[in-house]
């Protein structure tokens, strides 16, 4: 019979292998010129199962490893990326970017690689690395799968949805020193189910720890609030008092990391980020914490710095944004770790939020509703203007009107045009748990909330 | 290349798989960013590998590797049957393709300047002159510049005797000045938002002339700070084509996907509001000026090829005819189910993706008669909207919701004074029917966006829209609160 397996490496023997591929490739910029290198080599096994109308109609599996290389010639600077790793392709590499690097203009305010972190020997992260996840077959994916499908079976709707693992490892070396490695492992399983009434409802989690994952469980959540949502009816448009469940809130906190905690975007004065300024609520308080167990861990950023705990807003005033080498070195300060991929015009961003919790128990957020709208999450999001931070989208899965602190019934799907800051500052309850997410930004760890206005300025069909 | 892509189909064969696909994908890359004078980044990427589909039992399995050896391809494809061997366990509709004749041959992108062979200090220099200019005009806070250019290599085998190789090319390029003061940022761009793209060489590069255009760019981003916000209201709208070319993409594009019309891509993008009983029933979605293809074969089109990531060969589908819905964006899977043949429109992002169905060239047709200028010299009153900055749909793609980076008042048939941050919105076939005039050939110009996103994992397609520009009545704009 056929190995199947990608690898056979230990977490450890594969972040130790990605790094001595990292520095082999540095050794060889350097000898070939470079003035300064920094070399990034992610090697990622991934697995993603889809299911649709209660099947599953699409698997896949993935086996592959990318080289950046980073080449520096005084203040010329080129990059290359490459998914070949054998010799002749590595050799390639380098050479070009020894080429290709003299052809490229100065930047003037190039202030060097960063160095390596005085913190001393890197810690494991705690939790980060799962063997549940990266040793999850696609047996196991499909019987997660079909524990979902049973429960949309039993509420007699249909489930859609996915269920994804990753293992990789990440390796950055650099000519100032930087020399780390880090392997995590990554699983999300969301689902969608869609009621022959015309309801849907919604259910979701992350974890590095697939086997942690209750597949049932979220198969439930999600049908019941498919039943629930059956025959909704039309909601004129207005203002009303909402409360956000965790998967509409994560979309107001990478909205806010990726237009205003950047400190790129403070740098170009497109955030409406200033140290001291209130924003929110005393109830919102958000860090960006690589080293929370309870979200998806990093130990450091695509630089190799070491990630620090950064906060953003301590209770609703603006702290601090989140830096890379590049920005620090504008700033004069030190890079946060929180640097992407060179090149990077983007600037840095928080990935890995988390919210502080509030004392309010989630089920009683909506008491305090006296006529309002409870909202499971938010669909197809844009900046309408990004220094007001006005996003506009569409609810989604699951939309109901509350009055007298009590669901009253499912309303179909209205357009909102708000701006986050305004919503963040009209927070007037956090709930007391909280969900590990994944957003377009990365990870989350956020509660639901109770936010007093939230403008609504359209509706749909359904 | 055969002795890799033969090794993997036999071995699917060999352990089970009714069908089989192998691509073999080499890509390169070559993007240059400057902000506001500087170079900020000179990046070059290649990737290459390979993606293993199989059909066992009818259900799907997929499996993928950079490594391009034939022990891999063992590997691969006996992990791709033993996936499809596990999606077989929760199956209800097992997967009937279409038939189809086994697809041979090549196919290149024409390119008049090979735009990997152009000296990088040469596109250097064109992208600092655009960036510089927009730069020196007083008041911009911070300009962004970009190309970009993608080569895909891409060998495609099935176990039905398929065989092709093909040679795709697109570059893109643009100048974005940003002007900033207080709360307000405006930005204008250029040619449009996210830059002009094409199924070309570096000859449509210089066709952009981004220099001569940056300074008026610049100057409109500043003019924006101090103009007026578009009040709320029901007005006439002309939509320039930088701004219509998303609007197709997003209300009638994505709609037209049988497999969001089949629900499979429920949990992620959504599904659409075009179900198949209206297709049967003619379906009235626009006015009877509405007539929009989706043609693999147009020139310059992004979503232009030999053939489609199936075997399926290039074609152009009806979607919209005189107003009426006519039939969709499909696939070998798909299409069967409403008694039709692939119309040749699965696309991968890559060696690691399975294909999709994706957007070619979708794209509303000229109409005879008046060109865009006079459209707008037979409108008394309304506003031309250009250039988008935002977009939003909901997930059956009926209510939408634009932002564009301008908007021109037009009185008595002449474009005056500009708006800031205007914003429509509107249900889709309600927008469409209210079109009431399509510019002619004259201004119809191939636009696109590499930046298409769908799939579970995600995938960034590479579509292309033709588009002249038109006029819609009755439609709401200025949405929000100022």
């Amino acid at each position: 019979m056929t190995d199947v397996t990608a690898t056979h490496l230990s977490p450890d023997e594969a972040a130790a292998e990605a790094l001595a591929l990292a520095e082999d490739i540095l050794g060889r910029a350097q000898r070939v010129g470079a003035t300064e290198a920094e070399v990034l080599v992610t090697t990622d096994d991934s697995a993603l199962t889809r299911f649709a109308n209660s099947e599953i109609h699409q698997n896949v599996a993935e086996s592959s490893r990318t080289v950046n290389l980073r080449f520096v010639a005084g203040k010329r600077i080129a990059v290359m990326s490459s998914g070949r790793t054998d010799v002749e392709g590595i050799r390639s590499l380098v050479n070009r970017a020894s080429a290709v690097v003299r052809t490229c203009e100065e930047l003037e305010d190039w202030a060097g690689l960063p160095k390596p972190s005085t913190a001393g020997s890197l810690v494991q992260m705690v939790g980060a690395w799962s063997d549940a996840t990266a040793g999850a077959s696609p047996e196991l994916r499909a019987e997660a799968v079909r524990a979902v499908i049973a429960a949309a079976d039993e509420a007699g709707v249909n489930a859609f949805g996915s269920f994804a693992t990753s293992a990789e490892a990440i390796a950055v070396a650099n000519s100032a020193g930087i020399r780390e490695s880090q392997s995590r492992t990554t699983a999300q399983l969301i689902t969608v189910h869609m009621s022959p009434g015309g309801g849907n409802g919604y259910a979701e989690s992350a974890s590095t720890d697939a086997s942690t994952i209750d597949a049932a469980a979220l198969g439930r959540e999600a049908a019941a609030k498919a039943r629930a949502s059956d025959n909704a009816v039309s909601l004129p448009p207005g203002d009303y008092p909402v409360v956000l469940e965790e998967y509409a809130v994560i979309d107001i906190t990478d909205y806010l990391g990726y237009l205003g905690f950047s400190a790129l975007a403070v740098q170009e004065d497109r955030s409406f980020f200033e140290p001291g300024r209130k924003v929110g609520s005393d109830l919102v308080s958000l860090v960006d914490d690589g080293g929370d167990a309870a979200g998806l861990p990093m130990a450091f950023d695509y630089e190799g710095v070491r990630k620090q705990r950064v906060p953003l807003l301590d209770a609703g005033v603006c702290r601090e944004v989140v830096h890379d080498s590049q920005t620090a070195a504008r700033a004069g300060t030190t890079s946060t770790g929180h640097g992407l991929p060179a090149p990077n015009p983007y600037g840095p961003f928080p990935l890995n939020s988390v919210m502080a919790a509030g004392t309010t128990p989630r089920d009683e957020l909506i008491a305090g509703l006296d006529r309002g709208l409870l909202v499971t999450r938010f669909h197809y999001t844009n900046t309408v203007h990004p220094k007001l931070a006005i996003i506009t989208g569409m609810t989604r899965d699951g939309t109901f009107l509350v009055e007298g602190g009590k669901i009253v019934g499912p309303v179909r799907n209205l357009r909102f045009t708000q701006s986050y800051l305004d919503a963040i500052a009209g927070v007037s309850a956090v709930a007391s748990t909280r969900k590990t997410l994944r957003g377009f930004l990365g990870s989350a760890v956020v509660p639901a909330v109770r936010i007093d206005a939230w403008t609504f300025t359209g509706a749909t069909e359904h | 290349m055969r002795d890799l892509t033969d090794r993997a189909l036999n071995m699917a064969q060999t352990l089970g798989a009714s069908y089989a696909d192998v691509r073999v994908v080499r890509r390169r890359e070559e993007s240059i960013s400057v902000k506001t004078g500087k170079v900020e980044g000179v990046a070059l990427g290649e990737t290459e590998g390979f993606g293993v589909r199989v059909l066992v039992g009818g259900a799907w399995g997929f499996a993928s590797s950079h490594r391009l050896e034939l022990d891999e391809a063992d590997r691969v494809a006996a992990l791709a049957v033993r996936i499809a061997k596990a999606s077989a366990t929760a199956l209800r509709r097992p997967v009937v393709l279409d038939d189809r004749p086994p697809a041979n041959g090549t196919y290149e992108t024409p390119v008049e300047e090979d735009p990997f062979r152009i000296a990088l200090e040469t596109k250097i220099t064109d992208l600092l002159e655009a960036d510089k200019r927009a730069t020196s005009v007083k008041g911009v806070t911070f300009t962004e510049s970009m190309y970009a250019a993608q080569r895909e290599w891409k060998t495609f085998a099935a176990t039905d005797g398929s065989y092709t190789e093909q040679t795709i090319t697109h570059v893109g390029s643009a100048v974005e000045a940003n002007a900033i003061e207080g709360d307000e940022h405006q930005r204008r761009s250029y040619p449009d938002a996210g830059g002009g793209y094409r199924a070309a060489g570096y000859e449509f590069i210089r066709s952009l002339d981004l220099a001569n255009h940056a300074e008026a760019y610049g100057e409109e981003a500043v003019a924006l700070l101090t103009a007026p916000q578009l009040p709320s209201g029901r007005r006439t709208v002309v939509l320039d084509p930088s701004q219509l070319y998303l609007q197709i993409h997003e209300s009638c594009g994505h709609p037209t996907e049988l497999d969001r019309v089949f629900l499979t891509e429920a949990s992620y993008a959504g599904t659409s509001f075009l179900t198949t009983d209206k297709l049967d029933s003619g379906f009235r979605y626009g006015s009877d000026l509405i007539t929009i293809v989706a043609d693999a074969t147009a020139p310059y089109g992004m979503g232009t090829f030999g053939w489609d990531d199936e075997g399926v060969a290039a074609q152009s589908v009806p979607l919209i005819q005189n107003g009426i819905l006519v039939g969709y964006l499909s696939s070998r899977e798909t299409a069967p189910r409403i008694g039709r043949q692939s119309g040749g429109a699965m696309r991968a992002d890559g060696w690691n993706r399975i294909p999709l169905i994706r957007m070619t060239n979708v794209s509303l047709m000229p109409v005879p008669g008046k060109s865009l200028d006079d459209i707008v010299a037979d409108t008394d009153d309304g506003l031309y909207l250009a250039s988008n900055r935002s977009w939003s749909i909901d997930d059956r793609r009926l209510n939408f919701q634009f932002a564009t980076e301008v908007a021109y008042e037009i009185k008595g048939g002449k474009k005056g004074k500009l708006y800031k941050n205007p914003t429509y919105t509107g249900i889709t076939y309600e927008f469409w029917r209210s079109c009431d005039a399509v510019g002619d050939a004259s201004s119809w110009v191939m636009l696109g966006t590499p930046n298409c996103g769908k799939g579970e994992p995600g995938q960034t397609g590479h579509v292309g829209h033709g588009v002249s520009g038109a006029r819609f009545q009755d439609v709401q704009v200025g949405v929000g609160k100022w």
